[in-house]
């Protein structure tokens, strides 16, 4: 018999026991690489055991991101949990159960087909057999190789998926207990770093006798080339100190950027590598050729929370906790970045403040774990500052999106290219490289890694989503990865697909008004996919849609629509905008196709809290520069959309119609912020081509109206 | 010399400098870390305390001017055992994401319903607008704050104050 094929995280991480145990207070462990993150995660991995090993959910403990225990699933990233771990927890589950039912049928001297499972116990024709999981569980060899063999539940028999279970870890949050930050050994030592300024940059001078003055209390300087932090057993000294420290240190070789950098517009002509995608290019001359050109500036994950990690040294052995996005990965990053065999360094996730992608969490543990190795058998909390958080964490990547598209004769796309500048999306150290922040500061930095896009089938980085889903003859993909951004950058929820969607679904309200025709049937007329029209025509109708009105008035509706990925969740949303001055945002209605879904609420909060955050994106944010780095360092400098901004959010999921489930985290972001730029578009007349949609480009555009 | 106040109701005494930070006092010497850092500047929200019934930014408040005061924090609501009707009402509407802005958000709804029993939409965005939440959860927020609110008002007036 050929066994399926097995989601990636079986293949590497085979064995039944790195993802299941029976415990001995009458609970299954499982175990999932993946982290909680404020998505909902851990229940929704929860429900999937529950319902296939036939518990009710209180009996199945969740273990999230530990080395020692939980399989190696990389990084929490790619709206990938629920379609790549929750699939393999669901095969696992089912092939323990079925060894677990053939044990107590030898025992029972009867078929596994006799049993049933009710709360883990065996039954015969309903009848308590005495038998249940963990009565035949030592004779079930969890050492074996999972085979996915053994057909999980038909989507009709679920009891847990499929139903809005409240968050597992919300208790904890809305009543004062719940994070990495808060946990504190009685000997504890508090940290803080001074930031190597940038790459490269060295140490001239630090007047340690002025840091000690102004910190006030017992403080141990760490020193390693260019890395230096202060350290007490008084969080506020340690602080003190951290704060004092700019004012007492010199450096040299401070790479100098132009402030100019920070626009999107600088990226166009940069070097670059030059990569060409898709159809060749045509053999005649575009007949009718209409471009368009966005862009999106660097933006910030600024978590709620300051980055954090605890490490300690003892015996030669490292153990880490972080609220980093993967443990596994960290783990091998630390060994390689410390020079510690891999044995002797554990990582272990807590939960921490949202990150929505790639921040500073990773470097975070780095260098708690190069103080905890200077001052052994000493646990260390290591915290950045607020001003460390926004400076020195990877940003999300500025983008610069021009489309070429030419049309038939009837105004339909004939030919498509999408021209993408960016920096790299994605710099997490991965598989090991070893890259995290503060071995640029050691004495033999690793060496600088090559910027990279990963490739298209994978979701891609910038040029995610660049392909639109509509029917096009013939598309191809002209990227250019500029090689030296002004800034560390990385992954940030959705990657390239906000600006790129941006990109697409303006080009769409575009040729829909030179079609003379409604956005909303000018889409309908080029897509094929039934599951994109049905999305597009709901959303349609929640809005209201044929009621929206002349153009130019100052209120508008508008349509932005995209399949993440182009594989995962489809969404589709509609925004209703009132400019003046500025932009606010009255109402958002946002329609999903995410499959089978594990847990609707969870994931109605998920396409929520997309939606705000791209409407945040879109209204409101630019990290500023100066010439020596991230100029915008806290709040002020660097604000989000607050209460009193945010606009009404219908948000929907469709029925899933037997399909399988399709990741959901980062779908609404992209549809949202076109939605908003062709609402704007509508009600001043005039298109707003550049993100943020800020006060000053509202004017600016009121002028050429 | 110890600076005496009330936290959650219970006699405190800490020997620390006057001007070190409520926040810190909390945190690392009575060992109640519901309320969190999140910038140091009064600019996100996240330390909210009730000093006598007042919000106030704990990351910045001198410790000194607390004393002999009453201050409330998160734990002073309820516990997950027994959560206060505001955080039972957040967990009815699944208010929160990652949830690291949530301490402060109910510091600062319990002082609003203490004083406006009956707010209307705008009220609840008034007083939570100081407040920031990365995840994006705040329509559920100020629907669980209506909740309470709602739920708080029926309650017989004994079960009003938690602490």
């Amino acid at each position: 018999m050929t066994a399926p094929a097995l989601p990636a995280s079986l293949v590497e991480n085979p064995r039944l026991d790195r993802w299941i145990a029976f415990q001995p207070d009458r609970t299954v462990r499982i175990a999932t690489g993946k982290v909680e993150i404020g998505q909902g995660v851990v229940t929704a991995i929860g429900q999937i055991a529950a319902d296939e090993l036939d518990l009710p959910l209180d009996r199945v403990a969740v273990l999230s991101g530990s080395t020692t225990y939980g399989p190696d699933e990389l990084y929490t990233t790619s709206s990938l949990s629920i379609m790549v771990s929750g699939g393999s927890v669901r095969l696992v589950c089912a092939e323990v159960r079925a060894k677990a039912l053939e044990r107590a049928a030898l025992r029972l001297n009867c078929s596994p087909d006799d049993l049933t499972v009710a709360d883990g116990q065996f039954l015969q024709n309903g009848q308590a057999t005495g038998q249940d999981y963990w009565t035949v569980a030592g004779e079930i060899d969890l050492s074996q190789a999972v085979t996915g063999s053994v057909k999980p539940k038909p989507a009709a028999s679920y009891k847990l998926v499929g139903q809005s279970v409240p968050r597992i870890d919300l208790p904890a949050k809305v009543s004062g207990a719940a994070y990495l930050h808060d946990v504190l050994p009685a000997d504890v030592l508090h940290a803080r770093t001074l930031r190597q300024p940038s790459r490269g940059a060295t140490l001239a001078a630090l007047d340690e006798a002025a840091i000690r003055r102004a910190a006030k209390g017992e403080l141990q300087i760490v020193r390693e080339a260019n890395f230096v932090a202060f350290v007490s057993p008084v969080e506020s000294v340690a602080e003190a100190a951290a704060a004092a420290a700019p004012q007492h240190v010199k450096w040299n070789n401070v790479r100098r950027i132009e402030p100019a950098a920070q626009e999107a517009a600088w990226l166009k002509g940069q070097p670059a590598e030059d990569r060409r995608l898709g159809a060749p290019e045509p053999a005649t001359k575009p007949k009718r050729l209409v471009e368009i050109t966005v862009s999106r500036p660097y933006v910030a994950h600024a978590s709620m929370g300051p980055s954090c990690a605890l490490a300690e040294f003892r015996d030669g052995n490292l153990s880490v906790r972080s609220h980093g996005q993967g443990m596994h990965p960290l783990r091998k990053n630390l060994s390689v970045a410390l020079g510690l065999p891999i044995e002797r360094i554990t990582a272990d996730h807590l939960h921490g403040p949202g990150c929505y992608g790639h921040n500073g969490a990773d470097d975070a543990a780095l260098d708690a774990s190069l103080i905890a190795m200077k001052i052994p058998g000493r646990c260390i909390r290591l915290q950045w500052r607020r001003e460390e958080e926004f400076g020195f964490e990877p940003v999300g990547p500025a983008m610069l999106v021009t489309l070429h598209v030419d049309l038939d004769e009837r105004g339909r796309p004939a030919d498509w290219t999408t021209e993408i500048w960016s920096a790299t999306h994605v710099q997490r150290p991965g598989g090991g490289s070893g890259y995290l922040l503060a071995t640029e500061a050691l004495a033999n930095p690793p060496p600088e890694v090559k910027p990279t896009d990963p490739p298209v089938e994978r979701g891609g980085g910038g040029t995610r989503n660049a392909i639109p889903l509509y029917d096009v003859p013939a598309h191809r993909i002209l990227h250019h990865l500029v090689q030296r951004p002004p800034v560390r950058t990385s992954a940030l929820r959705g990657l390239g697909a906000l600006p790129n969607v941006y990109a697409v679904e303006s080009m769409m309200d575009e040729l829909a008004s030179r079609a003379g025709e409604d956005p909303v049937a000018y889409r309908l007329s080029i897509l094929s996919e039934p599951r994109a029209r049905k999305l597009i025509e709901l959303v349609a109708q929640r809005s209201n849609w044929k009621a929206r009105g002349p153009a130019g008035t100052g209120k508008g509706l508008g349509i932005g629509f995209a399949r993440y990925k182009n594989s995962a969740a489809y969404a589709a949303v509609v925004a209703s905008v009132t400019v003046s001055e500025s932009v606010a945002v009255d109402r958002v209605w946002c329609v999903a196709d995410a499959g089978l879904v594990v847990n609707p609420d969870g994931a109605r909060n998920q396409l929520e809290g997309g939606i705000i955050q791209a409407l945040s994106w879109t209204l409101k944010e630019q990290v500023k520069l100066d010439s020596e780095g991230i100029a915008s360092r806290d709040w002020d400098s660097y604000p989000i959309l607050r209460f009193s901004e945010v606009p009404d959010i219908h948000a929907e999921l469709v029925d899933g119609a037997g399909n399988p489930s399709l990741g959901v985290g980062e779908c609404s972001v992209g549809p949202t912020a076109a939605a908003v730029g062709n609402a704007v578009a509508y009600a001043l007349g005039v298109r707003i081509h550049d993100m943020p949609l800020s006060r000053e480009r509202i004017m600016a555009a009121l002028l050429k109206v | 010399m110890d600076i005496a106040f009330k936290v959650n109701g219970e006699a405190r005494q800490v020997g620390v400098p006057q001007t070190a930070s409520l926040l810190e006092v909390l945190r690392n010497h009575l060992g109640l870390m519901g309320t969190r850092y999140g910038c140091g500047l009064e600019q996100c929200g996240c330390c909210m305390v009730l000093v006598d019934g007042e919000p106030a930014y704990a990351c910045t408040r001198e410790v000194g001017t607390v004393a002999g005061r009453n201050v409330t924090t998160i734990e002073g609501l309820g516990s997950q055992a027994k959560p206060h009707p505001l955080q039972q009402a957040f967990l009815d509407e699944q208010a929160g994401q990652c949830g690291y802005c949530l301490s402060g958000i109910l510091i600062s709804a319990k002082a609003l319903l203490d004083r406006t029993p009956n707010p209307t939409r705008a009220e609840v965005v008034a007083a939570l607008d100081k407040h920031l939440c990365r995840c994006g959860a705040h329509q559920r927020i100020l629907r669980a704050v209506e909740r309470a609110a709602v739920k708080l008002r029926n309650a017989p007036v004994g079960a009003r104050r938690a602490t």
